[in-house]
């Protein structure tokens, strides 16, 4: 599904990807680890096509397509969703009228006509109660006022409104108290397919108790260190990243 | 040159069949011209021309008197230069200060309305035929100088309501019509009041009697057609005691790469107990993308608190025009008189506004609210420009005022200058002052979800222009939303 080889990129000059490689397949969930500008975020940003970053080398493919050639939106239609790790408030856009310009932006990229009124506010419902969001919050602003926990939820609530192939959760464990956390877990899983993957960015264990990863990568200052089985993200806990820094990337 | 104001010097009719259409640029929808047969007088201003105004339109010795005087008085002005807009000094002598639309008059002396007329209004979303007209709202069309029809007059009439063009007024109730004109905006004010004063052409009058609630909408759409031609729209209502209504006006013009003039006035007066509720949608042409033509609207639109417990609310949306120069006032008047004013005004390209409000409060415990929302792309300049002032007398009164600019590029301008007059010690006054730029986050995180740049500004703007747009009556919020939108295209990427 999603093909990334050879990936170097820089935020204002300075290269903080020195070369990934990473494949992920439908069906698959990978976990990415790695101490605070190892370069987790960065490469999550080069995949959605955050114009802040720059790509200097290395080709990214999605379902044999060139997902570097594509604007952001397109990138979205075509099936790619994140979860931030800190999402941005939009004051007076209502998340309804916010979902609504999302799904018929898409509907458009797939040929379709706009949703109708009724058809939009029964998909919300179904959307809002499988993720455990309240009605109240979907008639608010973007975000806005919205708690630490809310607002992951309202991220889990939007990829399920948009059913994207591949999701790249950001850091959605942080900053969630440990009954919100498998409230948001436990939202995901059930978005989960055998025709779906993701990608999910966490400095801990406790996500992994809930989304039950296959692969686990490390990275280390800008590259992919590591890769392993579920065992990898334990010892990382127990152990920390040093033990790594001695060891050579794998290929 | 006019020299008389004998038959033998019957003005020329001019066609407007030559003109240029300029349909390339898709940007400014109502664009379009009207081939209509339109009789216009000899550019030029003088005395002789304010004589053929008022003789054109039949009116008493009164009013030319008043218009004279205005006339006068204007000869002695200077253009004012104050506002924070480049406005070039008009050739006040190269415009034309009547144009008619309506063709010629049938023998019975009764005029018949061109179907290209009704055709016009029916493209810029404004049926003339009650049939067909949305439930709820009476409108006066005025194109060029003259109203074309006013809907629904019957029916308003049979509660006393009297909503027609200020020209009938004037032979309908020229008691009302004289008692109030020039009450709340002197044509001494300034300069481009002195000058409709002397010219004004056509606008709308409405005056609603003591206890009346006006049961619909009442509107009025000014469109400028014919080319060199100013529009001087003078606009009067009259809310007497206890009553109430809620007025909306709405205005475009076609492309030209000339510029055109439109100085209006409007004058409102609230009695006791009354509230008025007036809401604008300005859509005039802005000029093209480069600054070339567009409308400059320079405007002075006040209203009188002259009663207790009066209410006015301005709530206006200024997408259009070259240059806008317009601050819609309040005098608070009567004790416990309560006036607001919201505005979204959005400057693109190489428009200029210098909009805002003069909130005078002359009564005891007056209350007035601003909510100022200024948002500018491309190399355009947004002002917001407000007086608020407490007179000695007007103690316990208050005002709370909010100015936010948005700016969507580096090349644009966003500027404020509050006044604040305070003569008392127990008025209180609050001005809140933000200016923020849309987020590279909000963009990016809009577009991740799917929705591309330009879709996602809207959605921004608009959500940053709610306070003001849920102001608006429905059929308007939802046409202004769209407009925020138009007006920004190109603004971003």
């Amino acid at each position: 599904m999603l093909e990334i080889r050879n990936i170097h990129a820089s935020v204002e000059g300075k290269e903080i990807l020195k070369g990934i490689n990473l494949t992920v397949k439908a069906g698959e969930v990978h976990v990415l680890m790695g101490p605070n500008g190892s370069g987790k975020s960065t490469l999550s940003n080069v995949i959605v096509g955050n114009p802040q970053y720059t790509v200097t080398a290395g080709t990214i493919t999605f379902n044999g397509r060139d997902l570097l050639a594509m604007p952001p939106e397109d990138r979205s239609h075509e099936g790619i969703f994140m979860s931030y790790q800190q999402p941005v408030e939009i004051p007076g856009v209502s998340m309804n009228n916010f979902m609504r310009a999302a799904v018929n932006a898409k509907r458009k990229y797939q040929g379709l006509p706009p949703i109708g009124g009724g058809d939009f506010l029964k998909m919300v419902k179904e959307k809002r109660e499988l993720v455990g969001l309240d009605a109240d919050l979907t008639r608010r602003s973007v975000n806005e006022g919205f708690s630490g926990g809310e607002k992951k939820r309202n991220e889990i609530f939007q990829m399920a409104m948009l059913e994207p192939q591949l999701a790249i959760l950001d850091e959605t464990d942080s900053g969630l108290d440990v009954d919100a956390l498998r409230i948001v877990a436990e939202g995901f899983n059930r978005l989960r397919t055998p025709q779906t993957a993701a990608i999910c960015i966490t400095h801990y264990q406790r996500m992994l108790d809930y989304i039950k990863p296959d692969i686990v990568h490390v990275m280390l200052d800008g590259r992919i260190m590591r890769t392993g089985g579920p065992d990898l993200a334990y010892r990382i806990e127990s152990e920390g990243f040093d033990w790594l820094k001695e060891t050579t990337p794998n290929s | 040159m006019l020299k008389s104001r004998v038959k033998s010097q019957e003005p020329r009719v001019k066609n407007d069949n030559t003109f240029v259409r300029d349909v390339a640029n898709r940007d400014y929808e109502y664009g379009f011209t009207t081939d209509v047969e339109t009789e216009v007088i000899e550019c030029g201003l003088s005395e002789e021309v304010v004589r053929l105004i008022s003789q054109k339109k039949g009116e008493p010795d009164w009013l030319l008197d008043f218009r004279l005087k205005a006339f006068r008085h204007w000869q002695t002005m200077e253009q004012p230069s104050w506002a924070h807009v480049e406005l070039p000094l008009i050739d006040y002598q190269a415009i034309s200060y009547y144009a008619d639309p309506r063709g010629r008059k049938h023998k019975s002396g009764r005029q018949e309305i061109d179907p290209e007329l009704e055709k016009t209004f029916d493209k810029l979303g404004i049926p003339l035929n009650e049939r067909l007209a949305l439930s709820g709202v009476a409108v006066d069309a005025v194109m060029d100088s003259v109203s074309v029809k006013t809907t629904f007059k019957e029916k308003l009439a049979e509660k006393g309501i009297i909503f027609c063009s200020i020209s009938e007024a004037v032979g309908k109730c020229p008691q009302l019509v004289r008692q109030y004109l020039g009450s709340v905006v002197n044509y001494r004010d300034n300069f481009f009041a002195a000058l409709n004063s002397a010219v004004f052409s056509d606008g709308s009058f409405v005056y609603i009697p003591k206890g009346v609630r006006c049961p619909m909408e009442l509107s009025t759409y000014f469109r400028i057609n014919a080319i060199n031609t100013g529009q001087f729209e003078r606009t009067l209502i009259v809310c007497d005691e206890g009553g109430y209504v809620s007025y909306l006006e709405g205005c475009t013009a076609p492309m030209r790469d000339e510029n055109q003039l439109h100085a209006a006035i409007v004058e409102i007066v609230v009695q006791k107990d009354a509230e008025v509720k007036y809401s604008t949608v300005q859509n005039w042409y802005p000029g093209d993308k480069e600054g070339k033509g567009g409308v400059y609207n320079l405007v002075t639109t006040r209203g009188l608190l002259k009663g207790e417990r009066s209410r006015l609310s301005w709530t206006q949306v200024e997408t259009g025009s070259a240059i806008t120069w317009k601050y819609p006032s309040c005098i608070l008047q009567g004790d416990d008189s309560i006036a607001e004013f919201y505005s979204v005004a959005v400057t693109n390209n190489h428009q200029q506004a210098d909009t805002g409000t003069k909130m005078v409060h002359l009564g005891r415990n007056t209350r007035s609210t601003i909510v100022s929302k200024g948002i500018s792309a491309g190399h355009s300049q947004n002002s917001y420009r407000g007086l608020v002032k407490m007179s000695d007398k007007a103690g316990g009164s208050r005002n709370y005022s909010s100015c936010d600019s948005l700016l969507l590029s580096d090349t644009c301008g966003a500027h404020t200058f509050p006044y604040i007059d305070v003569n008392n010690d127990s008025s209180v006054v609050e001005h809140e002052a933000t200016t923020s730029k849309i987020s590279e986050e909000q963009l990016m995180y809009c577009n991740q979800r799917g929705i591309p740049p330009e879709e996602a500004v809207a959605l921004i703007v608009n959500g940053y222009a709610k306070d003001v747009l849920s102001k608006l009556p429905m059929e308007f919020a939802v046409e202004a939303q769209k407009l925020l939108s138009v007006s920004l295209e190109g603004s971003v990427g």
